[in-house]
Formats: structure tokens, C-alpha cells, sequence
């Protein structure tokens, strides 16, 4: 009671010190419109990903390789549609299987093909990589595979992020006994050594899967292809279901996940809208770096015979096939290994970016 | 640590299990008996053949059956050829092994180096020039790096010879499988180096005036190097899948080329058998690595 007291008067005290006799209208004028400007929050308030972005963009490193991916994209759509060759087709001058169009050096004709073009004055496209040993054009070829790894990197990484983020999430959010048995299996998978079971499981469903899917359209895709789709569902989420279910388990803690709860909301509702944007910067990293390990493993399958089935090629066939004759076509080996170190390196280097620029960790 | 150390030997055992059900059932699979030649046989011949290698009986008893004679050291016999896988395993390993080891070496020892020379002269030149290459070293699958330097020092250049089991020259695919593993450990010396640095005993060491060096090989490299032994058991099977494509390469004659040749020979019999070998292999790398982890840092507590 004492203290209050005590308060009180020094509070008295203090308001008896103004002196009331400085006032006057002026002070009590409406303030204009610039004052109030003033008094304004300077700086726009930006979203999580608006800030990401921001932050991106003064990447240097991650921005060029955003170019270079652009570039690679733009190229492997455009160029089927302005080059006239088909990555099966052998070259054909006037109808007539051109023979000695096998082998030809970058920009280089054949005898047929130039007798062609002085006959009827009309220009042939150029081979701007010359041909294959079967004859046919190799930049077309190298534009198919680039198309064939990349989009196998990019579904692969799909498929993983929709496993791994669904199973992740259960296991986080409802925690205990389900955890638990949930994680354990993901211990037994984590375990295995997964490049083996790739290379048996293509192996068997190669025997297997081929009279099955005769006829459809997965066929021309091939066994291979999609017995890495079945591994990389498999076994390749499982590092993305830890990582999720590790922030679930730190978000899931918090007092709007709580106050959520307390008004009754369902509990997909709450994962949707307010734990899983909380794990969006984890989800866009691993899923970034995902696409260039998917293409190292395609590569590395074609590499043993267990890509893509023939006449599609993926940039690991390609240099598979070069390698017989790689001392006198050494551009045949180098062009498709430029074109994957240049992606995967691309796709390294914006991962790392959308880390430095997402991770909230790190700023 | 018992505790931890039966579960983690459990589930060793388990994973090896499911490896080798996995390889066992689905090479069950495949249509088409090892009896099956272009010359139709009688179907008596084929019935005694059958019971004689019991392949008459159930699939999961054929299965416990083959596990049984695995652990007894009988791998089974070559489709192709005819003659015991073990033999052939053992006798291809000898030289696999020295090839992967001698890359796994370099690369622990040069990985070490390189990510301690990054870390204390960060964002200087040195540091600039390893992340570089580091960068590089991990955006190129073996295989490519492997024939480009077959292609450039050895057949255009003839700095090396090519390999001959009379005169095995190491030297490139040791380069070609050890460049990822050394890139991969230099970035994670560098990033953990960088890290032991700005801890508070280092600033105590150096307070007290103990020397440069000693402040950095006796107080930041030590603690620096934990996060590196976790690497070990990726590294074992980056190199053993990766020896495949380069032994193939270089045409060694180790078991990751007669991998390679069994694949394309379609011999199921060698192929689940050195699947299991490898299998074995990784698993047991593993294992080691996660017990040296804890037993190297005691306040690691696995759940």
C-alpha cells in the first residue's frame, strides 16, 4: 500500500512541473499531410519469399546459373523445331539412305548431300555436330538427351519431394508411437545401399517389365527409365522425409500451431497452412539439389548399358556410345559431358544459392 | 553405448536381409530357368537337374537354403562360366581393394589439406581457388572424368601407360575415383575448420600464447576432423560403385568391371552374389563409421 502511495505522489508531483501557461492554439493544430508521413513505417513490408528472392537476386553465382539453365531450356525446346533431322533419323538425301553420311566432322556435308545442293540450289541444314556412326545428326541427338536427363532429374526430384514431404509430415506432426514405427523404417531404408538395389532392380525389370508395357506409351520411354522412377520412389525420400519431419517437430511447438488447435482446426488444415510455409525454404533446397544427383544416377546407369532403351539417348548414353571411338571423335565424348557438368554444376551452384538466400538459419 | 551398439548391429543385420531378399526374389523373377538352353532338353534331364540344385522347392525355402550356404562361404557357381563365384570374387577384390583404398587415402589426406589450407585463408586466393575446383569436382560424374583422362594423358599425351595386370599403373584411376570423395571431404573440413576456429578454446590457446601451428594442428584440426569420420561409410560405397564404371574404363581387371560384365552377360547368379558381397561391404562401413563417430565424440547421443 506504502509504495502505491508513493507513486501517486511523485506522479502528482511531476504533472504540477508543466507549466500549463506555454500552451497555446498553435500546438493543438491538425498536423499536415507531410507530418504524418513522417510518422510512417519506412520500407515495405515483404513476404518470405519476395525476401528469398531479393536475396537471390544479388547472387551473382545463382543468377548466372539461373541463366544458364534458362539458356539450356530455351535451346532444347527451340532447336527440335528449327533443326529438320529426328534424333532417330537416318540421314536421307532425296529419299535415299545417304550411306556415307556416317562419321562426318562438325559443319561438315557428305557427297550426296553437297551433289544435292548444287543440283538444286536449295541449302541443306548444316550438321552443326557433325554424325553419328549410323548417320545421324549428332546435335539433334545431343539436344534429345540433354531433354531426356534433365527431365528425368526433374521428375525424379518431384516424385521425391511428394513422398518425402507427405510421409515426413505425418510422421512430425502426429508424433509418438506412429513416429516412431514410421522413423524406424526409415532407418532400415536409409541403410541400404542404394546404388546396388538401382542397378539390380533395373537388371530385373528390364526382363520383367518389357512384355508388360509393350505397346503402350511407356514403352518408348523404357524399362530403365522407368525402373529408376521405381527406385528413386523407393528409396531416394527418405532423406527428405527426415528433413521434414525435423521441422515439423521444431514448428509444431509453436503458440499459433497451439492457438490453431485451440479453435478447433482440423489437423490437415493446420500442416497445410501453418506448419508446411514454415518448412518451405527446407523443401525448395533439397528439392534444387534432388534434380543434378537424379542426373549423376541416370547418367551413371546409362553409363552401364541400363539407361534409356535405344534410339532415345539421355547425355550418359551419349558418352557411353562415344567411348568406342573417342580417339578418333574425341567431340562426340566431349560435347555431351560438357552439357552434364554445365547442368549439374548450374543446378549445384542455384541450390546453394536458394540456401544462402532461404535459409533463415544462416541470416 | 551397448545398448546403442546392439541396435545399431541389429540393424546391420536387417538391412542386409532385405538387401539380399530383395536381390533373391526378384532374380526369382526373371523368366527363364538356368536350365534353359537354345537345345531343348528332356524334361526328366531338367526335373533331376532341378532337384539336384533343389530348385524344384519353394521360392522362400530355395531362400533360407541360399542365405544357409552364403554363411557356410558357398556363393554358388557362375551361370557363364561355370566356376565358383567366391574364387572369382575373392581373387578380382585383391585388386578392386588396393585400387579403392589407395582412393579413399588420397582423398581423406588431400580432402583434410586442401579444406584446412580453405579455411585459414578464407576468402583469400588459396580459398578461392579450392572452392573452385572443389565446385568443379563435384559436378562431374566419374565416368566422364575418368575417360577424359584416359583420353588426354594417356592416349593423346602417353604420360601414363595404359593398364596391364603385368604392369598395373594406378595412377590415373586413382585420380578418377578419388577427385568427388576429395572434394566432398575438403568441403566439409573447410566448413567444420572454420567452425572450430571461433570456438572459445581456440581463443583461449592463443591468449595463452601457445603458437600458431600447435593452436591449429592441436586444438581446431582435432575437433575439426569428427564431422569428416562421418563421411567414411558414404565414401566406401561412393568407391565401390564408382570402381565399376572406372575399373571398366581403364580395363582393370577388378570385381567392379566383372560387375559390369556380368550385367551385360545377364549372369543372375554372379550378379546377386556380388550384389550381396558389396552389400555386405557397404553395410559394414557404415556400421563402423556411426560406432567411430561415438566413440570419438562422446557427447553424440543417438535416439
Amino acid at each position: 500500500m506504502q509504495s502505491d502511495n508513493t507513486v501517486y505522489r511523485r506522479r502528482q508531483l511531476l504533472s504540477s512541473q508543466i507549466d500549463l501557461s506555454k500552451f497555446n492554439d498553435k500546438n493543438f493544430e491538425k498536423a499536415t499531410e507531410d507530418e504524418k508521413r513522417q510518422q510512417d513505417v519506412m520500407g515495405e513490408s515483404t513476404t518470405f519469399l519476395k525476401d528469398g528472392l531479393r536475396r537471390l537476386r544479388k547472387n551473382p553465382l545463382a543468377m548466372g546459373s539461373i541463366c544458364v539453365l534458362l539458356l539450356i531450356v530455351a535451346i532444347i525446346i527451340v532447336a527440335p523445331h528449327i533443326c529438320p533431322y529426328s534424333y532417330s533419323q537416318i540421314i536421307t538425301v532425296n529419299g535415299v539412305r545417304d550411306k556415307r553420311a556416317t562419321n562426318l566432322g562438325p559443319m561438315e556435308f557428305s557427297k550426296l548431300e553437297m551433289d544435292y545442293m548444287e543440283e538444286t540450289g536449295e541449302k541443306l541444314f548444316p550438321h552443326l555436330l557433325g554424325t553419328d556412326s549410323l548417320g545421324r545428326d549428332y546435335f539433334i541427338r545431343v539436344i534429345y538427351g540433354t531433354r531426356v536427363s534433365l527431365s528425368v532429374g526433374i521428375v525424379a526430384a518431384i516424385m521425391v519431394l511428394i513422398i518425402g514431404l507427405i510421409y515426413g509430415s505425418i510422421s512430425g506432426y502426429f508424433g509418438g508411437m506412429v513416429d516412431m514405427i514410421m522413423m524406424r523404417i526409415v532407418d532400415v531404408i536409409y541403410s541400404l545401399p542404394d546404388m546396388l538395389i538401382i542397378i539390380l532392380l533395373s537388371v530385373v525389370l528390364k526382363e520383367t517389365l518389357q512384355p508388360a508395357i509393350a505397346g503402350t506409351a511407356l514403352a518408348k520411354l523404357g524399362t530403365n527409365m522407368i525402373s529408376i522412377f521405381i527406385v528413386f520412389a523407393l528409396l531416394y525420400w527418405v532423406g527428405m522425409a527426415r528433413l521434414i519431419r525435423g521441422q515439423i517437430l521444431s514448428i509444431k511447438n509453436n503458440e499459433y500451431v497451439l492457438a490453431a488447435k485451440a479453435i478447433g482446426t482440423k489437423d490437415g488444415r493446420i500442416l497445410r497452412k501453418h506448419i508446411l510455409p514454415n518448412c518451405l525454404s527446407v523443401i525448395i533446397i533439397t528439392t534444387a539439389l534432388q534434380v543434378p544427383s537424379a542426373i549423376f544416377t541416370e547418367s551413371y546407369l546409362s553409363f552401364l548399358g541400363l539407361g534409356v532403351s535405344a534410339p532415345l539417348t539421355s547425355l550418359g548414353s551419349l558418352a557411353n556410345d562415344a567411348r568406342g571411338a573417342m580417339q578418333s571423335y574425341p567431340i562426340r565424348l566431349v560435347v555431351p559431358a560438357i552439357v552434364i557438368c554445365l547442368i549439374v554444376l548450374a543446378l549445384n551452384l542455384l541450390g546453394d544459392g536458394l540456401r544462402d538466400a532461404f535459409d533463415s538459419k544462416l541470416n | 553405448m551397448g545398448k546403442y551398439l546392439v541396435k545399431r548391429v541389429l540393424l546391420a543385420i536387417v538391412s542386409i536381409i532385405i538387401v539380399s531378399a530383395i536381390a533373391f526374389f526378384t532374380m526369382n523373377l526373371i523368366p527363364g530357368g538356368p536350365f534353359n538352353k537354345e537345345k531343348a532338353q528332356s524334361p526328366e534331364a531338367i526335373k533331376v537337374l532341378e532337384e539336384r540344385y533343389n530348385l524344384d522347392k519353394p521360392i522362400p525355402q530355395q531362400y533360407v537354403m541360399y542365405m544357409g550356404n552364403l554363411l557356410q562361404g558357398d556363393w554358388g557357381v557362375s551361370l557363364k562360366t561355370g566356376r565358383d563365384i567366391w574364387t572369382d570374387i575373392s581373387s578380382k577384390f585383391s585388386v578392386s581393394a588396393r585400387l579403392g583404398g589407395s582412393a579413399a587415402v588420397v582423398a581423406i589426406i588431400f580432402g583434410i589439406i586442401l579444406g584446412s589450407i580453405a579455411a585459414l585463408t578464407r576468402n583469400r586466393l588459396p580459398d578461392r581457388l579450392i572452392v573452385f575446383f572443389t565446385t568443379l569436382g563435384t559436378a562431374m560424374p566419374s565416368f566422364v572424368l575418368a575417360t577424359l583422362l584416359l583420353l588426354v594423358f594417356c592416349l593423346k599425351l602417353g604420360w601414363f601407360p595404359v593398364w596391364t595386370s603385368q604392369d598395373p599403373n594406378y595412377v590415373l584411376p586413382i585420380i578418377a575415383l578419388s577427385v568427388y570423395p576429395m572434394a566432398y571431404i575438403t568441403r566439409l573440413t573447410k566448413t567444420s575448420m572454420l567452425d572450430a576456429l571461433n570456438q572459445d578454446y581456440v581463443r583461449t590457446a592463443r591468449a595463452k600464447g601457445v603458437p600458431r601451428h600447435k593452436v591449429i594442428f592441436m586444438h581446431a584440426l582435432r575437433n575439426a576432423l569428427i564431422p569428416v569420420i562421418t563421411y567414411v561409410g558414404p565414401m566406401v560405397a561412393y568407391i565401390l560403385t564408382g570402381s565399376m564404371v572406372v575399373e571398366n574404363i581403364f580395363t582393370i581387371g577388378g570385381l567392379g568391371s566383372a560387375f559390369v560384365t556380368s550385367i551385360t552377360n545377364r549372369d543372375y547368379t554372379t550378379i546377386m552374389a556380388t550384389t550381396m558381397f558389396l552389400a555386405i561391404l557397404m553395410v559394414i562401413a557404415n556400421l563402423l563409421t556411426d560406432i567411430a563417430y561415438k566413440l570419438v565424440d562422446p557427447r553424440i547421443t543417438f535416439k
